[in-house]
Formats: structure tokens, sequence, C-alpha cells
């Protein structure tokens, strides 16, 4: 069982969602969040007063999966949130040690 | 409706009933006017003028006891435009200025803003009832005096009207002929709440709320009646339009030096010696709402029409010419504002929008009442380019902390309007000018008149400057004038007023 979270570009959200779809990932979990990478901030100027703001929005997504979609799921995730441009985002991939599901308390692959 | 009709005529068999009983009663019978003065009473009505005039003999007295049913009565017409002209001017206020005030702070003090300007509407209305208003226009026309009395130009009487004394729905015909002296006496005071609420822009985030309270309360007194009565007083020093015997033949429709750049140059000293935010310039602190300071800028728009046209005190031509050149001056500076922005900084921005609109307001003030659409579109370019200079360059130069740019947009702005009325003014305009002015205004560029503006512009910096300087160290020694620096640094919302603007979602 992996783990994947992956900082996007928030307008990417709804195609990357589509693909983990499509490679049959049923749930996730997304947060906005602020942050930055190599992109950087942007300035803001409001009449003689120039900021530097350093946090850019975007959305983390996690998701966790069995071992057998990992590869499949990453892929996805990576094609559909792709631009080209600096600020695409990150993948990271953890290892997760069990899962369990509250209503039928399932274990393991069964319960994710 | 036949019920209605029937009963009005039964009032009215029974007071024709009566009269002749009074009327007998009385030993000399008033004269009763001709239908041409009656006429001629009507007309003044329509025209804003006197409608007493009709009725003088050849010496020019009115005969004893004569007079018209229209004399002494407030005119419909022109009493409702002030009294939407009024509430209008309070509506630029509450909450006009203070959502375009508290937009431009950190979330943490828009709260601050809201309670500085309500409790500016409360006591500025208190001097105003108690002898505020008296000051200000109690005097009477009859003896203008100018440089004989240096005092009453000044200042006016602290007890004529006091508690408003004597101030009824009858007009004061010194001010205005239709309108009611209590409606005129509201309506300046809506005036009297904006200009102090300007100065908050410069404080904004550090000035204890009992330091704005005392030195309001002391500001109003010792520069703001004073200055109101010296430009609009029926007998002030400076006012150039309507006394003949002012020492300054200054001219100020709406309040470019007694509102604007009283406001605002008091606003920089007060600023200055009160000190920097916390970790201005260090820390980044942009606008929390950009909305709603857009939101405050519209109703800052809307209200002016009252507070630029509501100026003629009268529904009439003057106040037309007002209204047209204040949407003209207006609508270009917002627009030249951010054009200088794209071109210089890259981006044409909201806060540009804004700021050239709230520009072009103050710049025209002074001289709505005065000036034809051509001048107006000029004082527009000059009311987008100099005030958005001062904010962009000079404020930087010099590194105040003039936190939401009243110095940059209502003193540089105010000042700017102030001289641009002295090139501008024209009979054409507002023929009241050839009443007193004939010898300053020569519906030229470089008329008389320029050099009495600057003259008041002279004496309106002085008044502000030094009354300033000693008020704000007069409050400094009894109250202080900051917060602590924790109140400061949690924001004064919750420090000073136990609140907070916004709750965030999800909180647990």
């Amino acid at each position: 069982m992996k783990k994947i979270e992956a900082i996007i570009k928030p307008f990417k959200l709804e195609e990357v969602k589509d693909a983990l779809s499509e490679v049959g990932i049923e749930g996730m979990t997304v947060t906005e969040v602020k942050g930055f990478g190599r992109q950087k901030g942007h300035t803001e100027i409001y009449r003689g007063s120039e900021y530097t703001v350093d946090f850019l929005p975007k959305i983390k997504l996690e998701a966790v999966v069995a071992d057998s979609r990992l590869d499949a799921a990453v892929a996805a995730i990576v094609k559909a949130a792709k631009t080209g441009k600096i600020g695409d985002g990150k993948v990271f991939v953890s290892k997760v040690d069990d899962a369990f599901r509250i209503r039928t308390e399932e274990k393991g692959d069964q319960a994710i | 409706m036949k019920k209605l009709f029937s009963f009005l005529f039964l009032v009215a068999v029974m007071s024709c009933g009566i009269c002749p009983v009074f009327a007998s009663n009385t030993p000399a019978p008033a004269p009763t006017p001709t239908l041409e003065q009656r006429v001629s009473s009507l007309e003044a009505y329509i025209n804003n003028g006197d409608p007493s005039s009709g009725l003088k003999d050849t010496n020019g007295n009115i005969p004893t006891g004569l007079t018209t049913p229209t004399v002494g009565v407030p005119g419909p017409g022109h009493n409702a435009w002030m009294m939407a002209s009024a509430a209008l001017v309070l509506f630029m206020t509450l909450p006009g200025l203070f959502l375009f005030y508290g937009g431009l702070v950190r979330r943490k003090n828009i709260l601050s803003v809201v309670a500085q300007c309500f409790a500016l509407a409360g006591l500025v209305t208190i001097l105003w009832v108690v002898f505020g208003y008296s000051t200000v226009f109690a005097g009477s026309g009859g003896d203008n005096i100018g440089k004989e009395d240096i005092i009453k130009g000044v200042v006016g009487s602290y007890s004529a009207n006091a508690m408003l004394k004597d101030v009824t729905s009858a007009p004061n015909t010194n001010y205005a002929y239709w309108v009611s002296q209590n409606v005129f006496s509201m309506y300046q005071l809506m005036f009297a709440i904006i200009t102090p609420a300007l100065i908050l822009g410069a404080i904004a985030e550090r000035l204890k709320f009992s330091a704005m309270l005392l030195f309001m309360t002391l500001w109003m007194v010792i520069v703001y009646f004073p200055l109101a009565h010296m430009v609009w007083g029926v007998n002030g020093m400076m006012n150039g339009v309507w006394n003949a015997k002012a020492s300054i033949h200054a001219i100020d429709f709406a309040g470019g030096t007694v509102v604007h750049m009283s406001s605002g140059w008091s606003a920089l000293i007060l600023c200055l010696i009160l000190g920097k935010r916390q970790g201005f310039p260090r820390e980044p602190m942009p606008p929390h709402s950009m909305v709603l300071c857009a939101i405050g800028t519209g109703m800052l728009w809307v209200g002016w029409y009252g507070f630029n046209a509501g100026s003629a005190v009268a529904a009439d031509a003057v106040a037309a010419n007002a209204f047209m050149t204040t949407t003209i001056a207006t609508a270009v500076a917002s627009f030249v504002w951010p054009m200088a922005e794209w071109r210089f900084r890259g981006k044409p921005s909201v806060l540009g929008f804004c700021s050239g609109a709230v520009a072009g307001l103050v710049v025209i003030t002074p001289a709505c009442g005065f000036v034809t659409a051509g001048g107006a579109l000029v004082i527009g370019v000059f009311a987008g380019l100099i005030p958005w200079f001062f904010c962009w360059k000079v404020k930087g130069w010099f590194g105040y902390d003039d936190a939401l740019d009243t110095f940059g947009v209502h003193a540089v702005g105010g000042t700017v309007g102030a001289l641009l009325t002295g090139f501008l003014a024209r009979t054409s305009a507002n023929s009241n000018l050839k009443l007193n002015l004939a010898d300053y205004v020569k519906d030229s560029l470089m008329q008389p008149l320029v050099w009495e503006q600057l003259k008041a512009i002279g004496v309106t910096l002085a008044l502000a400057i030094v009354g300033t300087i000693i008020i704000a160290f007069i409050v400094k020694a009894v109250v202080g004038l900051r917060p602590s620096e924790e109140a400061e640094s949690i924001g004064l919302d919750l420090a000073e007023h136990g609140e907070e603007g916004y709750h965030s979602e999800g909180t647990i």
C-alpha cells in the first residue's frame, strides 16, 4: 500500500481527478495549500508599495493505492498535471502500513 | 378623495370666518402685497432668489408688515434636494469611507476603522449641536466685517446658535433663500463628520481609540470650525464669493481647503508625530480586501454628488453645473491614474481606478461650482497624475508611513484643486463670481484670483500644520497616542474593541 501526495496547479485538478478515475482510483482527498518551489512567488503592487508574495496557491491531492496500481496512478497524475512550465508541482510516494474502512471494518487493500 | 376635499373646504370656510375676528383686533392692518409682488416672490423660488426683493420700495426698504406667503418659508424643491444631499454626504462616511479605508487595512484592523468612523459621526454631531454650527455659520450678513474685525472673520459666534437655538425650518437667508436652516445645519454637519474621518487614513492601524477621540475633539474646535467659518461663514475672511469685505478673496465651492487640505495636511503631521506602523516597511501590509475598497469607492463617488452639487445649497443652475463637472473630472481621473500605472508600472490596478476616482473627486471639489466642462476635463487629468505621482514616488522618497495615502490623495489633491480653481474659475459657469469678485475673476488663466487662492492655501496650511502639532502633543501628554506593542500586533479590532471582523470557517 502506498500513499501518493501530489502538489499540482489548482486549474489542473479536474483533469487529474478524471485521469485517476480512468485508472481505477476511486477515492482521494484534496486540500487547498500554499507553497513555493523553484517557481518562487510573485509581486503585488498597491500604489507606491510593492510586496513579494512567496507562497502561491496550489492543490494537494492525497490518495492511498494498492502497490499494483501505483505506477499507473503516478503516470496518470504526471500526464494530466503537466503543462511543461515552471510550477507544475511534484508527486511524493510513501509507504502506508495499514488501512481500515470504518463502516465495514475491512482492512488492508480491501479498505481502500 | 371627495371626503378630503369637503373637509378641506370646511377648514377653509372656518378659517375665513375666524381670520376677520383677529384682524379686527389689530390696530393697523398689515399692507397687502400686490399680485405682482406675490408673483415676484414665487418667481424668486424658481430662480433661487430673494423672495422679498420685490417688496422693496423706491428707497430699498420693505414697508413694515409687508410680506407674501412665500417669504420666510422653505421652497419644497430646494429643501428636498438638500435633504437628499445631506443623506448622500453621510453615506460617504457611513459606509463609503469606512469600506474604502477598511478594505485597505489588514484584516485585524478593519473594525477599528468602522468604529472610528461611527464614533466621529456621534462625537462631531454633539460638538456641532452644542456650539459648532454656531461658530461656523452664526453672524449677520448685514455687518460684513473682514479686515475691520479679524476675529469675527475667523470664528463665528459661540453663543448665537448654540444648542441650535433659532435653527428652525425657516431659511437662514445668509446662506439660502429657500432651504430650511435645520436642513442646512444638518447638511453642513455631514461635512464636519467626514473631514476628520479622512484623517483616519494616514494614522490607520496604530492610533489608540481614546487618543483619536481627544485629538478629533480638539481638532474640530481649533482647526475645522474656524477654517469652515473663514471660507463659508457669511462674514468669513476668505469667503470671496459672498463677503465683499473679505481679507482674502478666495473661492472654495465644496471644501478643497476646508475639507481636503485641512484633513490631508493634518494627517501628514499626525502620522509623522505618531510614527510608523510596527514592521513598516519591512513586513508586507497589502490591502486585506480590494473588493471592499472598490465598493467603498463607488459609494464615495455617488455620495459626492450630494457633497459637490449640494454645495449650491439649492437645486439651481449652479448645482447642475457642479453635477456635470464632478462627473467629468472624476471619470477622467479614475481613467488616467490606472493608465499612468499601466505605462510606468506594467499593469492597471483596481486600486489605481479607485484612487483615481477619489483623487478626481477631491480635486474638483473646490472648483465644481465655478468651472466649465472643459475646465473639469483639465482638472481630471491633473487629478489623475499629480496625486498618483505623490503616492508612487514621493512617499517612497521620504519614507513616511501615510498608511492609506490620505496625504497623497487629499492634501495634494486639495491643494492642486484650490490652485486650479484659481486658474479655471469662469463667470460663464457661475454668474455669482461677478458679484464681489469682478476684480479677481477675469475669465483668463492668469487672473488675479490665482494669487488669492495661493493666500488661502497658505492660511489653510498654517492653521492645519500648527494646529495639529499643538493638538498632537497635548494628546500625547494626556492619554498617549499609540496602543501597546502587543495591542498593535494582535490588531486593534480585538485589542480595542473586543471583536473580530472575520471568523475563519471550520474552526473547531
